[in-house]
């Protein structure tokens, strides 16, 4: 498993080796109505391949109705580090939540 | 590397991240945040800074995890063609195929602390990597299969449903995935032992002789006693060891002193008690020199086990080279449509 890999994880596997397999994310839909959600991820020399892999990886026991991969280096992903900058702030913005409209208390149904 | 935001309003301290002390000053914030992520319990994510000896700790461990995974297929796959029956063939089969699948769980983990697939490999068959030294004893009766599966993937689990806590984001949820698969390997090698306990007198020798073998190695899979155990401490500090290897032996004896009378057989140590005042299991003394002989690679198997390894490895190079060799013709393919198309 490895959940943000897309970078570490691709490029310390791109490095040398001229048939060194590409990493790629899988994601997995475990029944049907339900999200693809993220599930690890593996090498393979192509997208069938890693089609294959990822059943026999991550689906061994029903686990999916299915499969979704990624290469790993198609994703772009956000900066931990500027956490404080790149979220808004969610101070002061309590007016998104219903919990902020305390007024209509005790009407039914609303 | 982590950006240090002043907030408004406030004079710049003296040490403000100016280009000579930047680095410095990156990795004080970058450490201030782990610390702050260790102390709340939280979880460290691949791209998050860390300190060095932590990364090459979690490469470590992870990486000799994911070795005793795929080196631990080998003595049980030695049954596989003798299972006694076409149903225990299936289980045994399956069980090896998820251990497989447990190594390549742990090597991505590794991966992303970024070290590479083909490094770990490189260091695994050339002998320069650590496994579990549990795997370099011989599998001699079908009853092995009974005595590992209860025996040795039972203290795995012991030691792996903490892991699943383990501060490094990666490695806690590769263990969620192998522990939500251990359950079955434990109760399938239970299984087999209560069936050849119940069989023939010299079924039941088996089982008997499979336990008696199997018993301390698998407990010494916990680690050297926390005197010894050098790493240990660190790693608790770190949320990625969350108790010592003697707590986790403890309990683990204390399973199976049950476990066992369900199976009518005994373990071969007449030191297992509960004491009433430290409330933990004791046991009689482990013969920690073999340990560290068969981790020093002077253990029955070791060198067959590598040497499997290698020539597995080296018999599968051609398939690798026919999958790249696939890729790059249909990438060919492609382009040559694409030039035609335009
Ligand atoms: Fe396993
Ligand atoms: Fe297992």
């Amino acid at each position: 498993m490895s959940e943000g890999t897309s970078t570490e994880g691709a490029t310390a596997a791109a490095g040398a080796g001229a048939h060194r397999w590409p990493l790629w994310e899988v994601f997995v839909r475990s029944s049907r109505g339900l999200s693809h959600v993220h599930a690890g991820s593996l090498h393979a020399p192509d997208a069938s391949m890693a089609l294959r892999n990822a059943r026999d990886l991550y689906t061994r026991r029903n686990e999916g109705v299915s499969i979704w991969v990624v290469p790993s280096d198609a994703i772009a992903a956000s900066d931990p580090d500027s956490k404080g900058a790149f979220f808004e702030s969610p101070q002061g913005k309590d007016y998104r939540h219903a919990t902020y409209y305390t007024k209509s208390e005790g009407v039914k149904h609303l | 590397m982590a950006r240090i935001v002043q907030p408004a309003g406030q004079p710049a301290p003296t040490n403000a991240p100016n280009a000579p002390d930047a680095p410095a000053s990156n990795d004080a914030a970058g450490q201030a945040n782990f610390d702050a992520i260790i102390a709340k319990d939280s979880r460290v994510e691949p791209k998050d800074w860390m300190p060095e000896a932590y990364r090459r700790s979690l490469v470590r461990q992870i990486s000799q995890h994911a070795h005793s995974e795929i080196i631990g297929m080998q003595p049980e796959a030695n049954w596989i063609t003798r299972a006694p029956s076409l149903k225990r063939k299936s289980i045994l089969m399956a069980k090896v195929q998820d251990e497989a699948g447990h190594g390549l769980y742990l090597y991505s983990a590794a991966e992303t602390l970024g070290t590479t697939r083909d490094d770990m490999m490189d260091a695994l068959v050339a002998g320069k990597a650590r496994y579990s030294s549990i795997f370099n004893y011989p599998t001699v009766t079908w009853a092995d299969m009974g005595a590992i599966g209860w025996m040795v993937d039972g203290a795995a689990i012991c030691n792996q449903v903490p892991l699943c806590r383990a501060s490094y984001g990666p490695y806690g949820r590769a263990m969620v995935r192998v522990c939500k698969e251990e359950s079955f390997h434990q109760r399938q090698g239970f299984e087999i032992l209560l069936e050849l306990a119940h069989g023939t007198p010299e079924q039941k020798a088996m089982a008997q002789d499979a336990v008696n073998r199997w018993y301390a190695p698998s407990l010494m899979m916990f680690g050297p006693p926390d005197d010894d155990s050098p790493n240990s401490k660190q790693s608790m500090a770190w949320n990625i060891k969350r108790f010592s290897n003697d707590e986790l032996r403890s309990r683990f004896v204390g399973m199976l002193a049950e476990q066992v009378k369900v199976l009518g057989l005994t373990l071969p140590d007449s030191e297992i008690r509960f004491n009433e005042d430290t409330k933990k299991w004791e046991y009689g003394p482990l013969d920690w020199e073999e340990f560290k002989e068969v981790l020093a690679g002077r253990g029955p198997c070791n060198a067959q086990r590598l040497e499997r390894r290698r020539s597995a490895h080296e018999d599968g190079a051609w398939v690798r080279e026919a999958a790249a060799a696939y890729h790059d013709k249909q990438l060919a393919k492609q382009a040559a449509e694409q030039k035609a198309a335009a």
